[in-house]
């Protein structure tokens, strides 16, 4: 999913490139010859500038360490057939509908909403942009109970929109399956945002360039070129905010509080039982655990490969 | 230059504060040739002829005024330097997008760019995406996109840059062929003194934004009034005043003493470089001017001239033409 931003076709049988690295080693750090660097897979070769200082290694250890034996332990505790039994149960298979659901909505308002407006951030420029995207940041950096205080103060039946939306239709968010997927939608877009923009940055001005010259309106470029080259920035965006807002729990239950069915989604359920009854909580943070694994993979290609 | 921008002819007068300031002028058919150093302005002149840099002053091109116009209604061709060849879709798909764009329906555009595609030697490669193409090929395809949309103006930023020198030759051949035959004004932007020997049929030499010159190949190459020019076609150029004086490099004799004979014609430096050229070594000597000079090998060693090395240049009067 890695791109250049010119398409100075790569596969060009030519030894040029190569030649000209031995024939004129260029000064400075990128001289080094490129097979020294390791890739990801291939034979790893000793680093000609030493071993890697102790001092350095064992913190980088201890932080592996600390990241992955708590989940180790919680599926070494988890008891097999109470994971059965929690799969079966009716609350359980609500919330984790209803998390389901929600996140799927939330995700797609998302993309309705964020890619316009990370198309707008990363190729119109206006006065004020970095503040606009600034302001998109910070309900990502936002403890999750201040966002969903926040929307009460905006969407609650007596909130600055709340209120005359309830004196116009009757409607009001809290407490409904709406107000979980607003919940959503308010934490995610952020990543949404941010992460699409990265996406169609790196998809290249160059190519905006080269269709207005071949008669493209910007309109037919956005859907011809630059969505289709940003598409796989823009899938890594929408899982990335698919599982931000999969694991959404502070804004969700200050805003929505916990209605089994309506607004009870699988974190909330995890916290209410996590005292009565502690195999099922293991189990429900288990299904969670293979939930966010998943994503990680969907999103390998993204992350875990670093050229 | 003069005699240009008659009916369907290209008069552009154009500035871009601090890196551009140009009038150009051409006639249907002609293809100019657009040289100068790094940071001449080339690129420049090129993307404000496109429309994609805001510029002040005017462009008319067959009798239309493009000055105001967006890229997308200026019906010019555009090969950029780095081709930008949409990367998800096939060579065909590239060159068909202009005619889409400017409504041809979908069969006839397909037919239209698999006729370029053919027509530059690359329609076997219709269905190949830009990554599955070489340099040389994903050149064709980017000429044959821009030529699809049967532009007025035809822009050609560095189409020869980062090929191998026998793919560049061919392709050079094969592209005079087309201007030949192309009826559009054709701007060419080169760093190579062959492409505006060969291609070109005017050369309009950039320099810190401006034309520093202007005319036929022949009378650009034969008298440079630029050290860029001068380099590109192996001459040294020295100015006097409202004069130039032009003499080769194997004209100039290399002395570590001061040389007797005329004072004009010659110059103390010190060497910079010297590598094999030909049958010859060229020395880049540099002084009050930074001339090249053409020595045998012997000579080099004898005269122990290597970089650092001071000597003296020397020239005969009768080996300058002065213009």
């Amino acid at each position: 999913m890695r791109r250049t931003t010119t398409d100075d076709a790569p596969r060009e049988p030519d030894d040029r490139r190569r030649l000209r690295f031995r024939r004129a080693p260029a000064t400075g750090p990128a001289a080094r010859p490129p097979s020294v660097i390791p890739a990801g897979g291939a034979r790893r070769r000793r680093d000609p500038l030493g071993r890697a200082p102790l001092v350095l290694v064992v913190p980088a250890a201890l932080a592996v360490l600390l990241l992955v034996v708590p989940l180790i332990t919680m599926v070494l505790a988890t008891d097999p057939a109470s994971l059965v039994a929690a799969l079966g149960s009716a609350a359980v298979r609500d919330a984790l509908w209803l998390s389901v659901v929600t996140s799927t909505a939330a995700i797609a308002i998302c993309l309705v909403l964020g890619l316009p407006l990370a198309w707008v951030l990363a190729r119109v420029d206006f006065p004020g942009r970095r503040l606009v995207r600034s302001l998109v940041i910070v309900p990502m950096v936002l403890p999750p109970v201040v966002a969903g205080i926040a929307l009460r103060t905006a969407f609650g039946r007596s909130g600055f929109l709340g209120a005359p939306l309830l004196d116009l239709t009757g409607f009001a968010f809290p407490y409904t399956t709406w107000g979980v997927v607003l919940a959503h939608v308010f934490v995610a877009l952020p990543f949404v945002v941010i992460s699409t923009e990265g996406g169609l940055r790196a998809a290249g001005a160059g190519y905006d360039d080269a269709a207005a010259t071949l008669g493209a309106s910007r309109w037919l470029t956005f859907r011809r070129v630059t969505v289709p080259l940003a598409l796989p920035g823009i899938a890594a965006a929408l899982v990335l905010g698919w599982a931000r807002s999969l694991g959404e729990f502070g804004a969700t239950i200050t805003f929505n509080g916990n209605y089994p069915g309506v607004t009870q989604t699988m974190p909330i359920l995890v916290y209410v039982e996590r005292q009565a009854d502690t195999d099922a909580v293991l189990a429900l943070s288990l299904v969670m655990l293979v939930v966010s694994v998943g994503v990680l993979v969907a999103l390998r290609d993204r992350w875990l490969v670093t050229a | 230059m003069s005699g240009g921008g008659g009916p369907g002819g290209l008069l552009a007068r154009l500035s871009v504060p601090g890196r551009l300031d140009v009038e150009l002028t051409a006639e249907p058919g002609d293809v100019v040739a657009v040289v100068g150093p790094n940071g001449a302005g080339k690129t420049t002149l090129v993307q404000a002829l496109a429309g994609l840099q805001p510029a002040a002053g005017a462009v008319r091109l067959g009798g239309a005024d493009l000055t105001a116009l967006p890229p997308q209604a200026r019906h010019v061709g555009v090969v950029f330097q780095d081709r930008r060849l949409f990367p998800h879709l096939s060579a065909l798909q590239n060159v068909a997008f202009g005619p889409r764009t400017r409504g041809v329906g979908a069969g006839p555009a397909r037919d239209i760019a698999r006729d370029w595609l053919d027509r530059l030697g690359v329609g076997d490669l219709a269905g190949r995406r830009p990554g599955e193409l070489s340099g040389g090929q994903a050149q064709r395809v980017a000429i044959a996109r821009a030529l699809a949309t049967d532009p007025a103006l035809l822009l050609l930023d560095e189409p020869f840059t980062g090929l191998d020198v026998g793919v560049a030759a061919a392709l050079r051949i094969e592209l005079a062929g087309h201007l030949r035959d192309y009826a559009g004004v054709t701007v060419l932007v080169t760093h190579d003194a062959i492409d505006a020997l060969t291609l070109a049929t005017r050369v309009a030499v950039l320099d810190g934004g401006r034309l520093a010159q202007s005319g036929s190949p022949h009378e650009v190459a034969a008298r440079p009034r630029t050290e860029h020019v001068a380099r590109l076609v192996g001459l040294n150029v020295i100015r006097e005043g409202d004069h130039f004086r032009a003499f080769p490099p194997s004209a100039v004799t290399v002395s570590v003493h001061e040389p007797d004979g005329s004072a004009r014609n010659r110059w103390p430096g010190t060497v910079r470089s010297a590598a094999p050229h030909g049958d010859a070594v060229r020395l880049q000597v540099h002084g009050d001017h930074q001339l090249i000079a053409d020595v045998t090998p012997a000579a080099t060693r004898e005269l122990g001239l290597t970089p650092g090395r001071r000597v003296w240049l020397s020239v005969k009067e009768t080996a300058i033409a002065t213009y």
